[in-house]
């Protein structure tokens, strides 16, 4: 399916890119080779005929569905599918103790793994406002219910390196139902669009009836599982800083395989270097507390330096005062801090000397 | 089955060594193959779910199951109390309870993932549901969970078991150079995509029919018999394909297709037991991990002297295959090298974790991971390409002196091609250029570095339990001239229904379309082996021939009587007969000697010859030939985070005269990139109470395409010729490719080797996380 909707839509992939469509399809057989042959040899025929007005047949039963809100009850549970922001904000606060679904990539596994059985669910995905995004003032407005599919290439316009990231997060089936908002919204320490919109200076806007608060990205994430929203208040969107160097922004995922894979550690850095002195840093984690952060000790020992290795090794010592992180599945404590802190020289190194090799995978990889 | 009415060709279309796709090829990628959960459900069906013990060692003092009986759509509970038969699922010995709970004694369980009791259903949902009700009240006693609590509380289920040959330690002592070390290397979860699944129909009086995802039908049928307390000819079990097993359905679908079995003969309702992804990772074994200390002694050209390796395996809480697995983990501690003088000493170790099991390879890639460290290990402390060590200690070949050919289990390698190979190879890959190329990018790359290693396979074949090694096969010609197959093997995948049907083929001179492949069943062929140990084609193609051989010798001796010919005038041409001067279509023939009378379906056996085994002794010869083959990979590291990648594969694989190389071909690259994933990305994880915390997709990371090295270059061996008399001189080809990727573990090596400069051996272990090789590159550069 994943090859069928790209032979449908994409010119003739690359390899890279049938990487990138395949991620999500795990194959424990063939090793791969024949379903990338047949990626490849697929573009030597033509289209077949039906498709095109089985296509046309959905569309058109779709659009028959109507554009009212659903509100639809069964077996002592209730799943409301508003139309507008204004229902979905009426809702919410009508029902505080609601589920909110935005992608179902996580609530579905509580649900098929945990036997989670919610009583209301307030599905975001028909909310058209939500979906929206645009360029006002110098900042960029990204719906709650902007999916990674639909963010990624304005994203990556300003800011390359999370475009890279949001290439590696999940597969292009994830990337199709998963949304910032959501991602943000439920408060995974290991989420990985926070830390990055966090290093990008991201402002959060919740929403509780028709009261809307702003606040910094990072002051959204309280504690593990608990985050600042109140009863009632849903995710409405995120203001992304339209950067002067958005390219000076890298992000650097961490884990057992490069593809659909869950976080180990992530680092997400925006250092600001002038005439060789740091002016400022921002420095933000995921995967090293049971939330995702800047590190406030590391930015400080960076901020006003020299942008020298000396420097940078004083804020490698000094991210062992802003984390603790835990061992689990994914990497021991001490790997998470060893590698959070060659992170930062990793940054270093690709700042100051870009000819220097240093990515295994994704843009600018050495040995593609 | 549509015939065709044109002239008939002057060769079969499709038989033995044609690149025929597999014959389901077309219905896997359109969905419309039938695995066991694709089978009609009927009305009455029940689902059943195995609840799973929370603990890793404890008695159960409560048991109370009240709750889940009364809950919501429930139809039967069944404890350990309501097994008819024996509670017992082992498959070489009885110390495997199928089910831990009894409502009157309690119990014990001894993993956390344990078959507690089977609930069963008018819905899966509501047998999980109603799981989770139960009453459990654990006593809990401290797990040994790892290979060092085993060892030091001597928690064992053998005896050790020692192999030699020569006095090794005299050897290793009087050597000009030694060294010793330790590796450790993980499990491996099978992760086939098709979970654990099998359905039971109740029959008349105590017979039972079941469709299970099983390698082992005979034993399913055995065990289900053993639970039930029903003979043998009670229950029939049939399987027509796998969608993937690799060993994880040799013994471990025998608990679902019992509790179905159980659910079944209960409330005369057919049952499905189909296991959820986690459920299955936590509760069916998986490859053993082991430790392997060892020591050498050896020469200035890296020639071995003497070698002593300690061989620890993580068995689990039950032996289940642990027995013949650690057995051939021994019997690969040499690979594809002489050793002159040595001695293997295998633990069996017994922990409070999963049952480990069959996975391809079958110890043999824990016993090869060793000798390669040991390789890899000499060629470092001499400074020397460790491709130069290699070749001073392979094997003889065929034609040489006869001097460096007995293995450590005193079994003469007549067949060696390992030299041809890897020399073939070395130049394909242009294995000394790059190494050399890669050293001057490693002198200019501060952060990244690459590694190049070149590693050989050596792989037994044969079953080493003697009496597995034999095949039935039945073969039915219809009036239409059309055939029916079928042989004791299993069809997961692997193109074996193919490539048994093209033997079919060719012996009977048919196209391969007028064979039809059927579903393996009990009750058409008894008493088979495992689809297992590669040996699916060796065995059951030689069933299938002799099968043939029986009708063609019926057909040729009514040729003769009712056409006046001798036997040398009677000839199968492609599709028809020759008798005399008179060409008869095949089907005419078939039509004649049914209106005579002839039978017209034959059974077929095969006995591998020449293999035995001395246990007390260890000495024999427990394998009928070995497969070879080698593989070159390049890789590259991040020695700032230890992330890592395949960047080239170059493989050069023997699988004899193939019968057929597009399914042989296949299997190389799956076997290879499956091992790559053993040794890099896969990991699995207990946490510190024994709970298995790597139990679904989202924490067990099998290979992604993007893992598949961007370059790829694989072949068979061009002049691949079995020299042993296998069917038409073909070579097995399941198992052994799996262990080409420990080429891929040691280019890793190589890269760590050169982030210190070559100065401190990595000794990495595997899986080659990015944390276990960020270890090793902080090792090599003393931090």
């Amino acid at each position: 399916m994943s090859l069928w909707v790209a032979y449908r839509a994409e010119a003739r992939p690359n390899r890279a890119r049938i990487n990138d469509l395949l991620a999500g399809n795990l194959c424990r057989c063939t090793g791969y080779g024949p379903i990338i042959e047949a990626a490849e040899q697929a573009y030597d025929h033509p289209r077949p005929e039906w498709d095109d007005a089985d296509a046309a047949a959905a569309a058109q039963r779709l659009a028959a569905l109507g554009a009212e809100g659903l509100d639809y009850q069964a077996g002592g549970r209730r799943f409301l599918a508003p139309e507008t922001v204004d229902e979905l904000a009426t809702l919410a606060e009508a029902h505080p103790q609601a589920t909110i679904l935005a992608g179902a990539t996580d609530v579905g596994l509580w649900v098929t793994k945990r036997a989670f059985d919610p009583e209301i669910i307030i599905h975001t995905g028909r909310v058209r406002e939500l979906a929206e995004m645009r360029e006002e003032a110098g900042r960029l407005w990204i719906g709650a219910g902007v999916t990674y599919r639909a963010a990624r290439g304005r994203i990556a316009a300003l800011y390359p390196d999370i475009g890279e990231l949001i290439r590696r997060l999940g597969a292009a089936q994830v990337r199709a139902a998963g949304t910032i908002g959501g991602n943000i919204g439920n408060g995974s320490p290991i989420g990985d669009s926070p830390p990055a919109l966090i290093a990008a200076g991201a402002t959060l806007v919740l929403r509780k009836g028709a009261t809307r608060r702003a606040l910094p990205l990072e002051d959204y994430f309280l504690d593990y599982g608990r985050q600042d929203r109140r009863p009632g208040e849903f995710v409405e969107g995120v203001w992304l800083p339209v950067p002067e160097d958005g390219a000076r922004l890298r992000c650097y995922k961490l884990s057992k395989r490069f593809d659909q894979d869950i976080t180990a550690v992530l680092g997400c850095f925006d250092v600001d270097v002038e005439a060789g002195t740091v002016r400022a840093a921002r420095l933000a984690y995921g995967g090293m507390a049971g939330v995702p952060g800047r590190a406030a000790a590391a930015e400080a020992a960076l901020t006003g330096q020299p942008w020298t290795e000396a420097t940078v090794r004083a804020a490698m010592e000094a991210l062992a005062r802003d984390f603790t992180p835990l061992t689990d599945m994914r990497a021991s404590a001490g790997y998470r801090m060893r590698a959070a802190q060659n992170l930062l020289m990793r940054h270093f190194i690709e700042r100051t000397a870009p000819a220097t090799a240093t990515r295994l995978v994704g843009a600018g990889a050495a040995l593609g | 089955m549509a015939m065709r009415d044109e002239a008939p060709p002057e060769a079969i279309r499709d038989g033995a060594h044609a690149a025929r796709r597999h014959d389901s090829a077309d219905r896997h990628v359109a969905g419309e193959a039938v695995y066991t959960d694709d089978e009609p459900e009927p009305r009455d069906l029940l689902h059943c779910h195995i609840a799973l013990s929370a603990k890793a060692r404890a008695r159960l003092v409560r048991v109370d199951l009240a709750a889940v009986r009364a809950a919501p759509g429930v139809v039967a509970v069944i404890t350990a109390d309501d097994v008819p038969g024996v509670n017992d699922t082992g498959p070489a010995v009885l110390d495997e309870p199928m089910l831990a709970a009894s409502g009157k004694t309690g119990g014990e369980v001894h993993y956390a993932g344990q078959a507690l009791f089977v609930v069963a259903a008018g819905s899966l949902a509501e047998a999980r549901a109603a799981s989770g009700r139960a009453v459990i009240d654990y006593a809990e006693e401290t797990p040994i969970l790892t290979i060092a609590e085993a060892m030091q509380a001597r928690s064992l289920l053998q005896e050790p078991y020692r192999m030699a040959r020569g006095d090794a330690r005299a050897a290793i002592d009087a050597a000009p150079r030694r060294l010793a070390g330790c590796i450790t290397m993980g499990g491996q979860e099978q992760f086939y995509l098709e979970g654990q699944v099998a359905v039971a129909y109740p029959g008349e009086d105590d017979e039972v029919r079941v469709i299970s995802s099983n390698q082992h039908p005979s034993e399913c049928q055995m065990i289900v018999a053993r639970i039930l307390g029903v003979p043998h000819h009670a229950v029939t079990v049939e399987v027509r394909r796998l969608g993937g097993g690799f060993g994880g359905k040799e013994t471990q679908g025998n608990l679902m297709a019992a509790a179905a079995a159980l659910v079944a003969r209960r409330t005369g309702r057919p049952a499905k037991c189909r296991l959820d992804r986690d459920d299955d990772m936590v509760l069916t074994g998986k490859r053993h991990d082991f430790r392997i200390d060892y020591e050498v002694g050896f020469d200035e050209a890296g020639r071995i002297l003497g070698v002593r390796f300690e061989q620890m395996a993580r068995c689990g809480w039950s032996l289940d295959l642990s027995h013949a697995i650690c057995d051939r983990a021994m019997f690969h501690a040499d690979n594809a090298y002489y050793l002159p003088a040595a001695e293997i000493v295998s633990w069996r170790c017994r922990t409070n974790t999963v049952s480990n099991t069959a996975f391809r390879g079958f110890g043999g890639p824990q016993g090869m991971m060793g000798i390669e460290r040991v390789i890899d290990e000499i060629a470092f402390a001499l400074g020397r390409d460790p491709l130069e060590v290699r070749r001073v200690n392979f094997y003889e070949a065929p034609d040489g002196p006869g001097e460096r050919v007995m293995t450590p289990y005193h079994m003469r390698v007549e067949d060696s091609v390992i030299g041809e190979i890897v020399e073939e190879l070395a130049t394909s890959a242009d294995y000394a250029a790059r190494r050399a190329a890669i050293r001057d990018w490693n002198a200019q790359s501060p952060v990244l570095k690459r590694g190049i290693a070149l590693t050989p396979v050596k792989f037994g074949i044969s079953f080493t339990t003697v009496h597995f090694n034999q095949a039935g096969a039945l073969v039915h010609i219809y009036q239409d001239g059309s055939v029916m197959l079928n042989h004791g093997g299993v069809e997961m995948g692997q193109g074996l229904m193919t490539k048994v049907a093209q033997v079919a083929a060719s012996e009977l001179n048919l196209d391969l379309e007028r064979i039809r492949i059927t579903a393996t069943r009990t009750d058409k062929v008894p008493n088979t082996s495992a689809t297992a140990a590669s040996s699916g084609s060796d065995l059951n193609g030689m069933a299938v021939r002799d099968a043939c051989a029986t009708l063609k010798a019926r057909l040729v001796r009514f040729a003769c009587e009712s056409m006046n010919a001798t036997e040398t005038d009677v000839a199968f041409l492609p599709n028809r007969v020759r008798v005399g001067p008179e060409e008869i279509p095949f089907a005419d023939l078939v039509r004649r000697a049914y209106l005579a009378r002839v039978p017209l379906s034959a059974t077929g056996f095969y006995a591998t010859p020449k293999i035995h085994w001395d246990r007390a002794k260890a000495q024999g010869r427990p394998f009928y030939y070995f497969a070879y083959g080698a593989a070159v990979s390049e890789a590259i590291i991040d020695t700032l985070t230890g992330e890592n990648r395949l960047i080239r594969v170059d493989i050069l694989h023997d699988v004899g005269k193939s019968l057929n190389p597009a399914i042989d071909l296949g299997q190389v690259e799956g076997g290879f990139v499956q091992g790559a994933g053993w040794l890099t990305t896969e990991e699995l994880w207990w946490d510190e109470t024994g709970e298995l915390r790597t139990r679904a997709p989202s924490t067990y990371k099998i290979p992604a395409c993007s893992d598949r090295a961007p370059d790829m270059r694989m072949r068979l061996w061009s002049r691949g010729m079995n020299r042993e008399l296998t069917i038409r001189r073909s070579k097995a080809v399941g198992e052994p490719p799996l262990m080409l990727a420990i080429s891929a573990f040691q280019a890793i090596s190589h890269a760590v080797a050169a982030a210190g400069d070559h100065q401190v051996y990595p000794a990495l272990d595997a899986p080659a996380t990015p944390e276990r090789v960020l270890g090793a590159v902080e090792r090599v550069r003393g931090g």
